[in-house]
């Protein structure tokens, strides 16, 4: 079957699947459809949160940009695993405890300040709204692929089925639904990894097959991926860092400290039964996320060797451009991947040096949905990518939007500007931000500040500068009060943003960029998708001092603090009503 | 809360000490054997992994893994000792 009709029966046939779940779940358990979690087990709720976690930016975009980073893509998958032992132990069984369902809810109450609620809901819609710019870039990828059309074409369609899905709502809350999409997605990508594994290194298991021998040779894969992208004048695979060792370190600090910080991963811990499940869905998520982490980097050095396979076949030949397979012809057609035939021979010419380079567009998002095809895998896999990757973009897309929509119309009109407004003006106002969030941020996507990967990762900076230390401080310092934390959150947003404007272009539009997106410009060699981590560490300086200066917190919020600290009598929060939807 | 205060804080500092512990082997994974003593590990191969890439790429996941597991079961422990269990 044509390749791109098999995708749209395949894509068409999961969604038909999770709207089928959907309405199942909704007739049969209309009465507990608010109580998200309540009597699920923490392995199912650990898949769902796995699904909700991993968006466009792990599906499509990281193994592409560690086939290009090589060992500077760790930072990646350190990054987002890593955060997971620090929300399992710093932040997920006393939010849980608290009980509340969002995350300014928590800042305002704990800070006893509409004020310091008010500045945690602006946090963490410039958070989302970067990130959900990110999952745009992505899925804007995915649909100019498969429509076979150019990237502003796909990223429109995206805009508009993202808002389709997202606006139908109560879908996202239905923890049935991600586990089928957790399903999808991880059958995607492992079925096309190991078929490639098994092809290059006769071992079916990605994992193993990254560190063994080449089948028919005795040359070990990473030691031929040296070799080969060192010929080409390419840096060494298994060495090359990102940038330099501080740039590493405070880049994986940042992203695992955002983990820990992003608004729709914590919900998913404040609407579990008990403490205890709140600790142990941590850790099923964090499994269901490693199985996608640790093939994320075979599927990464295998299409990186098949890539340069076969544009050179052999050392010194070269691929005619007159051959150039069918997936190269239909990169080409979304402008994600260009050649230039600059010394004229005909020939494909891919090598470090700019000059003589012919490939001069390489999107590295375009990897991931490339690989099959670069593979010569069945058409059926290739679709099944396809499902796989709208599947990731669209149920984080939509967790997002409805975490941006929850915060406008729950904390910030019904909390604070409108405490009087009905239940249907609170879910008009949701609908009506998260119409805006997706225009916003598709209209940014147009023209993304990095590939889906790192924009993702700029918004994770944002999250750690500013909610990560207030939710932090809030459980671990007694005496940190209203002052101190909203000082820190505005000082850790403000530093971090204006330095990933002054480089990167205020709201990201490159050409207001006022010191250059450029190496010697940064701050010890850090760059602005890294910096998230030095913002935490002023808006903890700044907070601390600040608290210091001032009055401690009432008793009552002390008290408080005590009782989160224990588990416990933690059924006495757990009264969801319609009303309060657990975004 | 049926938990004298002195009974709270001791609960409060085991659970501390059990989490800095942890914090201490997830830096020494993560940021250590992947990062800070990457090239040191390199000079060690595992098959076809260079070790310090393969703690880069794989070894460190595996034990936040290990680490989330095991934290979840100690502090169950610290919590039926403290008698704060949610089962009791």
């Amino acid at each position: 079957m044509e390749l791109q009709t098999l995708t749209f029966l395949i894509v068409g046939l999961t969604f038909a699947v999770y709207i089928g779940i959907a309405i199942w779940a909704r007739a049969s358990t209309t009465s507990e459809f608010y109580v998200a979690g309540g009597g699920i087990h923490p392995v199912a709720n650990g898949m769902a949160t796995a699904a909700d976690w991993m968006s466009a930016a792990s599906f499509i975009s990281m193994a592409g940009l560690i086939a290009f980073y090589g060992y500077g893509g760790s930072v990646f998958l350190l990054g987002w695993t890593g955060g997971y032992v620090l929300l399992a132990m710093l932040l997920a069984p006393y939010l849980r405890k608290f009980g509340k369902f969002t995350v300014p809810e928590f800042i305002g109450d704990r800070y006893y300040s509409k004020a310091a609620r008010i500045v945690a809901v602006i946090c963490l819609i410039v958070a989302s709204v970067t990130y959900v710019i990110g999952q745009m870039k992505g899925i804007g990828v995915a649909f100019s692929r498969f429509l076979e059309v150019d990237y502003n074409t796909g990223l429109m369609t995206g805009m508009l089925i993202v808002f389709i899905y997202a606006v139908m709502g109560g879908m996202k809350g239905i923890t049935y639904t991600q586990i089928a999409q957790y399903c999808i997605l991880i059958f995607a990508y492992t079925v096309p990894a190991i078929f490639i594994s098994l092809d290059l290194t006769g071992n079916p298991i990605p994992q193993l097959g990254l560190g063994s021998t080449l089948v028919g040779s005795e040359t070990y894969l990473l030691d031929r991926l040296d070799q080969v992208v060192t010929e080409l004048g390419f840096a060494e695979y298994t060495t090359q860092a990102r940038l330099s060792t501080l740039n590493m370190f405070v880049y994986t600090l940042s992203l695992m400290i955002g983990t820990a910080g992003l608004p729709h991963v914590i919900i998913r811990f404040f609407t579990v039964p008990t403490v205890r499940d709140a600790r142990t869905s941590a850790g099923w998520a964090l499994v269901f996320i490693t199985i996608l982490y640790t093939t994320a980097p075979a599927v990464a050095a295998m299409a990186r060797l098949n890539l340069a396979d076969t544009i050179q076949p052999a050392a010194g030949e070269n691929l005619a451009y007159d051959d150039r397979p069918s997936w190269f012809k239909n990169w080409e057609k979304t402008g994600l991947l260009k050649f230039e035939d600059k010394n004229g021979d005909g020939l494909i010419q891919y090598t470090a040096d700019k000059t003589t380079n012919e490939m001069v567009k390489v999107d590295r998002d375009i990897m991931v949905l490339a690989n099959p095809e670069i593979a010569k895998l069945p058409n059926w896999v290739i679709a099944l990518v396809a499902a796989g990757g709208l599947a990731a973009a669209l149920s984080t897309a939509a967790g997002l939007l409805l975490a941006i929509a929850s915060s406008i119309s729950h904390d910030l009109l019904k909390g604070v500007l409108k405490p009087d407004i009905t239940e249907k003006g609170e879910l008009l106002a949701g609908r009506i931000s998260m119409a805006g969030a997706i225009a916003v941020a598709g209209y940014l996507g147009f023209n993304p500040p990095d590939f889906a990967a790192g924009t993702v990762a700029l918004a994770f900076g944002l999250a750690a500068s500013s909610i990560f230390p207030a939710l932090m401080m809030g459980i671990f310092n007694k005496r940190m009060n209203k002052e101190g934390a909203i000082a820190g959150m505005i000082a850790g947003i403000s530093i971090t943003l204006l330095y990933v404007f002054q480089h990167k272009g205020i709201m990201f539009v490159a050409s207001t960029s006022f010191l250059g997106d450029m190496q010697p410009n940064w701050f010890f060699g850090i760059e602005p998708n890294a910096f998230g981590a030095i913002g935490a560490l002023i808006n903890f300086i700044v907070a601390t001092i600040v608290s210091k200066m001032t009055a401690e917190p009432p008793q009552e919020i002390q008290a408080l603090v005590d009782n989160i600290r224990v588990p416990g009598e933690s059924g006495s929060a757990r009264h969801l009503t319609p009303d309060h939807p657990p975004a | 809360m049926s938990l004298s205060k002195e009974k709270a804080d001791a609960y409060w500092q085991a659970n501390i000490k059990l989490m800095l512990k942890l914090l201490a082997i997830w830096f020494i994974t993560a940021y250590g054997c992947s990062i800070l003593f990457v090239d040191l590990l390199n000079t060690i191969q595992i098959g076809g992994y260079k070790l310090g890439f393969w703690f880069a790429q794989q070894g460190s996941m595996y034990v936040f893994v290990i680490l989330t597991f095991y934290y979840a079961k100690k502090i169950g422990q610290l919590d039926r000792e403290y008698g704060v269990s949610e089962d009791e």
